[in-house]
């Protein structure tokens, strides 16, 4: 089957500002690979379960107790804009 | 000889009889890489003044009769992706460049308190996508065998730095064959071990279901030696395996005989150099006569592993890698709006190949192709899963080439991404099943490339694994060095 | 009005008060200096990876044992993916369609009538961060921007979702309120509006009155306490309806409250944002729950308001008197329950505890004064009251020392002098004395002249210095005189 990629729809989710020569080209190079890996239909795989972890782990808990914090100085050291102890962002176009 | 030439276990006992110190063999590593690293560029940082400080204090503690263990003073190399307080870790990504951590992943502080000396921090595929470490935003590393080529990758930094001896061992991370395949071209040892078994906990995530840290080395015992400091359930990562680390070296010189290996039908054939064909076939009649059983396979989801895998990995790879956003570390390219300095940030930022995988992955998980995709591919998993459980019922290791080529041309496949996918087709299924592997070097082609062969084994099967993997070595008598590792020091 | 039936949905978002955050080992903390409770895991720094707090698992459960869910016996997270600043790694751990608790409901009395609200589940996930929007006309300079705090990024939350079972504006109000109410008895959250650490949206949709299908529904949010819930959802009401009523159609969308305006708005819509690529999160692994935990976990549950308003009534109290002292203070509805068990009556003693009792309490709060009673207090002065021991009056004073430290009921009336006089032997002295003194009462009365009954009584009980048990001294007078 043809494979449909709405590529503007996939950045838009995936956030990234794309050029329309960049979005075309992705298209062309995603559909190849899609096709190819489209091959994964063919098998039947009714009853088998999704692996969730290959050597089938399960309830891994922690206890409900306190670990020391990162030092906000360290913390903010790396951000690309601080103010006051927070990072800091343009405004968000959405509402609150 | 150069101590830079020396394996871990011999510089082990060079520091312990008091021949060499930490400090020379830390001077011998660097010396090495100001020859090499204008050529080969292995290193994304070399961390001079840490490690200096790590060698002295691993001498000083040998000294006063403290022995931390078989890596204590032994310089070593770190992918980019290991998160590592106050050296930057990069993933060779615009993205993250000059990012500084605030800690130490779980790997790393194993290392530090084993006394091992970390010498900086390897050149890798822009966060583990490719397999040639061309995919770096600041320039690939070249092989050591042959500077046309590729190391291959992800983890070709390590690798390349392992075999010319600008480190005695490294580490990787191998998410689709990113330890084994750049083990394999550039001629040194690199074991993938069963998932959980190595703590991910700050290593920068690539596709967490996968993502697996393992090391790579001049032999086999070396390997092992690296893999048994790191090894070891990690409370902070939940997919930690919590029972005990398999027991590998009571068997480790035990040798090929009884030892049922099945040669996997699936991965050979067309698309595989006859030079690795070759290599296969003729180390395979040499186990045979040394007593080991050699058992046709077929494991056929084998043929849909690719598929299975550029599904999940990348479809896990969007979601992990959206944190990198400009909001709180890394890169920002500024915007009127808090998403459009999002979306700048990211499309900047980050190179087409992982914007390409994020794409993908982004696609295979949307609304109405979930099922069809992501869901279909972690079924096959399952399906994956079970016939190699089913298949060790009746042999207890399984054989392949690692890669179906040599190392190949920078460029060769830049232009192509399918067919740079191609090259790790071998390694993909272990990394799907969550199984041990490892890819031993066992010739050079007429080129004079190495050639590496793949041992897989069923989950927590490490110790028939090493044991197999030793006697390959052996029967291999593989001793070459790349010419580079010989220049005069 | 009439032609229109609301149809109205409530998702409730509970904070959980564990010691730690829901993957890392942050404090769970409220209103600290920014970014001062934050770690690899809740910052969403590269390498970091989440673990499961055990407790928070353990208490979602709780919280949907309460609500008469069935816990699943094996469920997942999942990876929710939307791009937004406060949210540190660009998805939120949540679940999807494998959540924890599912299934169940909640009895609430509304308009005196009492409705069965469906839970269709209730699951696990992490708080976001917070932000705080630097407005155009800013506080702080003309440049807007937004600053981020990650400190309550990772706290546990429980999502409550419930059926649209609720049919107007005040079964909505009742229904937030006996949810939080339980939320606040299970003791696994502040449940505080307020402070955010239980907030309330709503979908609200309208459809005419005896039709099935469902009309387009309205996501309310912004609604920071019962009543502006209640305004909300009616005047979200209200305006559909008005919609509908001119010939328009409803729009799916997310509209906030406005306090001030008393209306809702429409906001701006995030485009794209409504495809989240859920994913079974693969840093964490599944979680069992065995039936032998399940049933640990409900056999440690404390009454629920629900079942003790039923029992309450079971007791002979009307409704009224079963909200006023289901509305007491936990403390003296263990007095009354201790009380009761030691027989006395139920609807004394509740009158007692949600009158006398609680105004004592009160004042003793205003004036941080201790106050102590005891079921038995309580018991002993219904006792005394009911055998006419104490007269009502004498009642009052007596728990009153009671509350202040003094003693037994019996103990503070005998040392007070409370106690009433219901010796027969010694009243009937007293009436004899009355009687001979007073010839021509006793003549009126017998005339019919009722009235001067009461004046013989008060002759008595002045004769006993106000101690005779008046009940007694006025069936021994009739006696007498007939
Ligand atoms: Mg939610
Ligand atoms: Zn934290």
């Amino acid at each position: 089957m043809p494979i449909e990629i709405d590529i503007a729809h996939v950045a838009r989710l995936a956030r990234l500002a794309l050029t329309p020569d960049e979005l075309d080209r992705y298209r062309s190079q995603l559909a190849v690979i899609l096709d190819h890996a489209a091959r994964v239909q063919a098998v039947d795989t009714t009853g088998l379960a999704p692996t969730a972890h290959p050597l089938g782990l399960s309830n891994v808990f922690r206890p409900d107790e306190v670990r020391p914090p990162l030092d906000v100085d360290e913390v903010l050291s790396q951000a690309p804009s601080a103010r006051d102890g927070y990072f800091e962002v343009p405004p968000a176009l959405e509402g609150a | 000889m150069s101590l830079a030439d020396l394996t871990i276990a011999e510089a082990g006992k060079q520091l312990r009889s008091g021949q060499a110190t930490s400090v020379d063999l830390l001077e011998a590593v660097i010396e090495r890489a100001s020859f090499t690293e204008a050529q080969l560029h292995c290193y994304l940082t070399i961390d001079h003044e840490g490690a200096r400080k790590a060698a002295e204090s691993a001498d000083r503690e040998l000294a006063a009769g403290t022995d931390r263990g078989p890596l204590h003073g032994i310089p070593l190399a770190l992918k980019d992706n290991f998160c590592t307080r106050g050296m930057t870790t990069t993933c060779s990504s615009q993205i993250l460049a000059g990012y500084v951590p605030p800690y130490d992943a779980t790997v790393v502080s194993r290392l530090r308190s084993g006394g091992a000396v970390i010498v900086g921090k390897t050149n890798l595929d822009e966060f583990a996508m490719g397999s040639s470490t061309e995919n770096s935003a600041f320039g690939p590393t070249r092989n050591p065998w042959d500077p046309e080529r590729v190391p291959g990758g992800s983890s070709g930094g390590s690798a390349a730095a392992v075999a010319v001896g600008s480190a005695l061992g490294g580490f990787g991370s191998d998410t689709g064959g990113s330890i084994r395949q750049p083990a394999s071209l550039c001629g040194v040892v690199g074991f993938k071990p069963t998932y959980g078994l190595v703590s991910r906990y700050g290593l920068v995530a690539f596709a967490s279901s996968l993502d697996q840290i393992g090391p790579l080395a001049r032999n086999v015992g070396d390997a092992l030696t690296l893999f048994e400091a790191v090894a070891g359930h990690d409370p902070l990562d939940s997919t930690s395996y919590p029972g005990p680390v398999p027991e590998m070296r009571s068997d480790l010189e035990a040798g090929p005989k009884g030892i049922r290996v099945g040669v996997v039908t699936e991965l050979s054939g067309e698309g595989y150099e006859p030079a690795v064909s070759t290599a296969m076939a003729e180390m395979l009649n040499r186990l045979a006569a040394d007593g080991a059983e050699l058992v046709e396979v077929s494991l056929p989801t084998f043929e849909l592993a690719l598929s299975c895998y550029y599904l999940i990995a990348p479809a896990e790879a969007s979601a992990n890698l959206a944190r990198f956003d400009g909001v709180r570390y890394g890169l920002r390219v500024d915007g009127e709006t808090v998403e459009e300095m999002m979306a700048r940030t990211r499309a900047e930022g980050f190179g087409p190949e992982v914007i390409r995988r994020i794409l993908l992955g982004t696609y295979s998980l949307s609304a109405g192709y979930y099922d069809a995709f992501y869901g279909q591919a972690n079924r096959l998993r399952t399906k994956l899963i079970r016939e190699i459980a089913e298949v060790h019922e009746r042999v207890d290791v399984l054989v392949s080439p690692t890669s179906p080529t040599v190392a190949f041309e920078l460029g060769a496949k830049t232009q192509d991404p399918l067919a740079m996918y191609l090259s790790d087709v071998c390694t993909i299924p272990a990394d799907l099943a969550g199984t041990p592997a490892i890819s031993v070097p066992v010739g050079l082609d007429h080129q004079g490339l190495p050639i590496g062969l793949q041992v897989m084994a069923p989950a927590l099967g490490e110790a028939v694994m090493f044991r197999m993997a030793r006697a390959v070595e052996e029967r291999a008598g593989f001793t070459a060095r790349p010419a580079m590792a010989g220049l005069p020091t | 009005m009439s032609t229109w039936e609301p149809v109205i949905g409530i998702e409730v978002h509970v904070e959980l008060g564990t010691a730690s955050k829901m993957f890392c080992g942050c404090p769970v903390v409220f209103g600290d200096q920014p970014n001062t409770a934050v770690c690899p895991t809740c910052l969403g720094l590269p390498g970091a990876l989440p673990v499961t707090n055990g407790t928070a698992i353990e208490w979602l459960a709780r919280i949907g044992l309460a609500l008469h869910c069935r816990i699943a016996p094996f469920s997942v997270f999942h990876r929710k993916n939307y791009f937004y600043a406060d949210v540190p790694k660009n998805y939120q751990i949540s679940q999807f369609d494998l959540p924890v608790c599912v299934d169940g409901w909640l009895d609430v009395t509304a308009d005196g009538e009492e409705i069965r609200v469906g839970i269709e589940r209730a699951h696990m996930e992490e708080d976001t961060g917070k932000s705080l929007h630097q407005g155009s006309g800013g506080r702080i300079h003309a440049a807007t921007s937004t600053l981020l705090d990650f400190n309550r990024s990772g706290v546990p939350l429980v999502e409550i979702v419930s059926r649209p079972d609720l049919r107007s504006a005040a079964q909505a109000r009742a229904y937030a309120q006996d949810l939080r109410a339980l939320v606040a008895e299970l003791g696994v959250s502040d449940a505080r509006m307020e402070e955010g650490s239980i907030r309330f949206d709503a979908n609200v949709s309208v459809r005419p009155v005896s039709t099935k299908e469902l009309g387009t529904k309205v996501e309310i949010k912004n609604m920071n306490s019962f009543r502006s819930l209640e305004r909300a959802i009616g005047s979200e009401i209200d305006r559909q309806i008005g919609v509908l009523e001119d010939g328009g159609a409803v729009i799916q969308e997310t509209r906030h409250w406005d306090e001030e305006v008393g209306a809702t708005k429409g906001m701006r819509t995030k485009e794209g944002s409504s495809d989240y690529r859920y994913f079974t999160e693969p840093d964490l692994v599944p979680l069992e729950m065995p039936a032998s935990t399940v049933e640990r976990i409900r056999t440690d549950l404390p009454e629920l308001p629900a079942d003790r308003r039923h029992r309450f009534g079971q007791l002979g109290l009307d409704s009224h008197l079963v909200n006023v002292l289901s509305g007491s203070d936990p403390d003296l509805r263990r007095v009354f329950d201790e009380a009761v068990a030691l027989g006395a009556d139920p609807v004394i003693s509740a009158n007692w505890i949600t009158g006398e009792v609680t105004a004592v309490f009160r004042r003793a709060e205003a004036s941080k004064a201790e106050v102590r009673i005891r079921g038995s207090d309580l018991a002993e002065l219904v006792m005394m009251v009911k055998q006419g021991t104490l007269s009502s009056s004498a009642a009052k004073e007596a728990l009153s020392g009671v509350m202040a430290g003094e003693g037994s009921p019996r103990e503070v009336a005998e040392a007070r002098d409370l106690v009433q006089v219901s010796d027969e032997g010694l009243i009937g002295a007293a009436i004899d004395q009355v009687l001979a003194a007073n010839a021509e009462a006793i003549e009126r009365l017998r005339g019919g002249e009722e009235k001067v009954l009461g004046f013989l009584v008060g002759q008595v009980m002045r004769a006993t210095g106000g101690k005779a048990d008046p009940k007694l001294v006025n069936a021994l007078l009739r006696q007498r005189i007939t």
